[in-house]
């Protein structure tokens, strides 16, 4: 990869990232070589299955996954021309939060039930600003903002909410919380893993078009990691599709679902439901989602694959570009 | 039997919980989980059971199944009245939806699948070991799997011996309790063709309980849409997917994403706000403060599931604004 022209172009560049777990039945290839870019304003989405690294990848980014389990990260993840994973421990705290925030599946397990939801907001943009001017700006000032966080991720009354608990609000109205605090620090990119996965579908709708029109507002960019290729494909702008630590394929979100190009991204398509039983009968991938303790040197789909040909199990297929920006890791497109 | 005989009929249900019963309480609070629902499955026939989490769904199911006391209502099963007897849970059986915590982790899965067969028939210990093997067969798992324990099969598996432990009684009707909700989406379409060819081969009636509106789609004929406790609107899937009235239908069909880019239907949402408490719904209309038509009768009185036409029904007040 050119560095230069991507690394000023894009917010964050992840190349070639690596990442391996120790477990007591031998290590685990969680990421397997991973590039991706990701450009300002834009929603980034990675889909994949339990199991296929996309939360590993997340983690990796922000630098919080704990050694052990991890035993080697590699690669370069590069965000404002530093690589992060040179950084050590106290220097990524810098970045963490405040230049590049996360947000978790479960708002309850995220945020500290003994305080109000008011003082976690106050805490988040206390840490910012005593790390823009290193001092502590003005109780009221602080106040006001929280007001402000409350009032930017649509929650009605927010006077009255700053002032409660977490577990007094719903599932939706924690995940907002979240969105605040994370927002709250103006970062450059929010990374989400599964944020709606926890919610009902009146409320996910809510947050994901609160999410969509908040990146705009605040000069976000958004990694969106999900299971869920139909949130994905509402949402995103890019879809990446990951499978066994990969990325099997990666393009424009129209193009990825007008024209799949991987057989396992076609395989995902086929087997979400729509219309009737009468109409269609569903195509479900064979087998099972890949054991990642094995390594192999061959297409790691290969054992599911409906077209897979002898070439498959020779070498391991790289990602290609397809057409454009469309690109794919299988030997079908040459 | 014949199809589109009634199979199951459910009239007037209701299932209250006492919140802090005490005796020294005079007045005390109910949470009206099930309030007054009547939902019926035919021979045959798939119905679903569609809502959002603390509608009600879950315990009508277990409700349906006696496992929890109704507090009014009767529930008729080839037209006797439901009891807890060998007779009736050899004809209604479940399937959970956390495989996980639905499989004994101590026990073999041949004992899992047999269970059923040993306290509700009086077979031999070798005609129940071939229905085992038959159940397991028409799940399509290897017999070489009899011998291990829940967590030594993957999630689809786990699934895969609870659909074969349901059907091992020959049962008419499967209540499926979100079967594929903990499921990968390669796993879900495999465990929702599975479903498909037993109901083909055995005749099975089943009555689905999810919130995944593409999975109920898919799967039935009919459905039933439930907000706070209540039925708000139930008819042919097909016409109310198409054509939903009851405006929390409209909303939930319109949050639902649909995997097409140029259709983007998830951003133009309008609803507002989350499902009630069950503790103290809304009065009226339960839906009226999150309604764009609601007007002041909605929130005075409730309204009653009108038919729309012949099998169609529809709990609004201003059903025509919808039309």
């Amino acid at each position: 990869m050119k560095e230069g022209s991507i690394l000023t172009e894009n917010v964050l560049t992840v190349e070639n990232l690596s990442i391996d777990y120790e477990s007591n039945r031998g290590p685990v290839h969680a990421l397997d070589s991973v590039s991706i870019g990701i450009q300002p304003r834009s929603l980034t989405a990675i889909v994949g299955e339990s199991g296929c690294g996309k939360t590993s990848l997340g983690l990796g980014v922000i630098g919080l996954l704990p050694m052990p389990p991890v035993k080697n990260i590699t690669g370069k993840v590069w965000y404002k021309k530093v690589n992060l994973l040179d950084l050590d421990k106290e220097e990524i705290r810098r970045y963490r939060g405040t230049e590049i925030a996360m947000i978790f599946q479960e708002p309850i397990t995220s945020l500290n039930p003994v305080y109000k939801v008011g003082q976690q907001i106050e805490e988040a943009i206390a840490i910012r600003d005593s790390r823009a001017t290193h001092k502590n700006t003005d109780a009221n000032d602080r106040r006001s903002e929280i007001i402000e966080s409350l009032n930017r991720v649509r929650i009605p009354d927010a006077e009255n909410v700053a002032n409660r608990y977490p577990f007094e609000l719903s599932g939706g109205m924690r995940q907002r919380i979240m969105i605040a605090m994370a927002l709250a620090q103006k970062p450059s990119l929010l990374i989400a893993d599964e944020p709606t996965t926890a919610l009902d579908v009146t409320t996910q709708a809510q947050v994901l078009k609160l999410m969509r029109n908040l990146m705009n507002e605040v000069n976000t960019s958004i990694l969106l990691i999900t299971h869920d290729l139909a949130v994905a494909s509402q949402v995103a702008d890019k879809v990446a599709v990951m499978y066994g630590g990969q990325i099997v394929e990666e393009a424009e979100v129209n193009e990825l679902f007008s024209a799949p190009s991987h057989p396992y991204t076609q395989g995902l398509l086929a087997c979400i439901p729509t219309g009737s039983k009468a109409k269609a009968r569903l195509k479900p991938i064979q087998g099972n989602v890949l054991d990642l303790k094995q390594t192999v040197n061959y297409c790691k789909f290969a054992p599911r694959c409906p077209h897979v040909m002898d070439k498959c199990w020779e070498s391991k297929p790289d990602l290609r570009t397809v057409e454009g920006e469309h690109k794919a890791a299988c030997y079908l497109n040459e | 039997m014949n199809k589109n005989d009634p199979l199951l009929e459910v009239q007037n249900l209701k299932t209250y919980f006492n919140l802090r019963g005490s005796i020294l309480r005079k007045h005390s609070k109910y949470v009206k989980a099930v309030d007054t629902i009547s939902v019926t499955v035919r021979s045959q026939e798939t119905v679903a059971v569609v809502g959002e989490s603390g509608c009600g769904k879950t315990t009508l199911a277990r409700t349906i199944l006696l496992l929890t006391h109704p507090t009014a209502g009767s529930i008729m099963l080839l037209g006797r009245e439901g009891v807890k007897s060998k007779e009736f849970y050899r004809n209604v059986q479940m399937v959970f939806q956390d495989p996980d915590s639905s499989l004994d982790p101590t026990m073999k899965i041949r004992d899992i699948i047999a269970e059923p067969l040993k306290g509700l028939s009086n077979l031999t210990q070798k005609e129940i070991e071939s229905r085992v093997l038959k159940s397991l067969e028409e799940v399509a798992l290897n017999s070489d799997v009899l011998d291990r324990v829940p967590r030594q099969l993957s999630g689809g598996q786990k699934q895969r011996i609870n659909i074969a432990r349901a059907i091992v009684t020959e049962p008419k009707l499967v209540i499926l309790d979100e079967p594929t909700s903990a499921l990968d989406a390669s796993v879900q379409a495999q465990i929702l063709n599975l479903l498909l060819d037993l109901q083909t081969q055995h005749g099975l009636s089943y009555l689905i309980i999810t919130h995944n509106i593409a999975v109920a789609e898919y799967l039935s004929d009919r459905i039933y849409v439930m907000y706070a406790g209540r039925i708000v609107e139930q008819g042919p899937t097909e016409v109310v997917i198409r054509k939903p009235r009851h405006p929390y239908t409209i909303a939930l069909l319109a949050s639902a994403p649909i995997p097409d880019p140029k259709r983007k239907n998830l951003l133009n949402v309008e609803i507002v706000g989350e499902p009630p408490s069950s503790i103290n719904p809304p009065s009226g209309c339960r839906f009226h403060p999150r309604c764009p038509y609601s007007e002041e009768i909605c929130s005075i009185k409730e309204p009653d599931l009108d038919p729309l036409s012949q099998d169609r029904f529809v709990a609004c007040h201003f059903v025509n604004k919808t039309a």
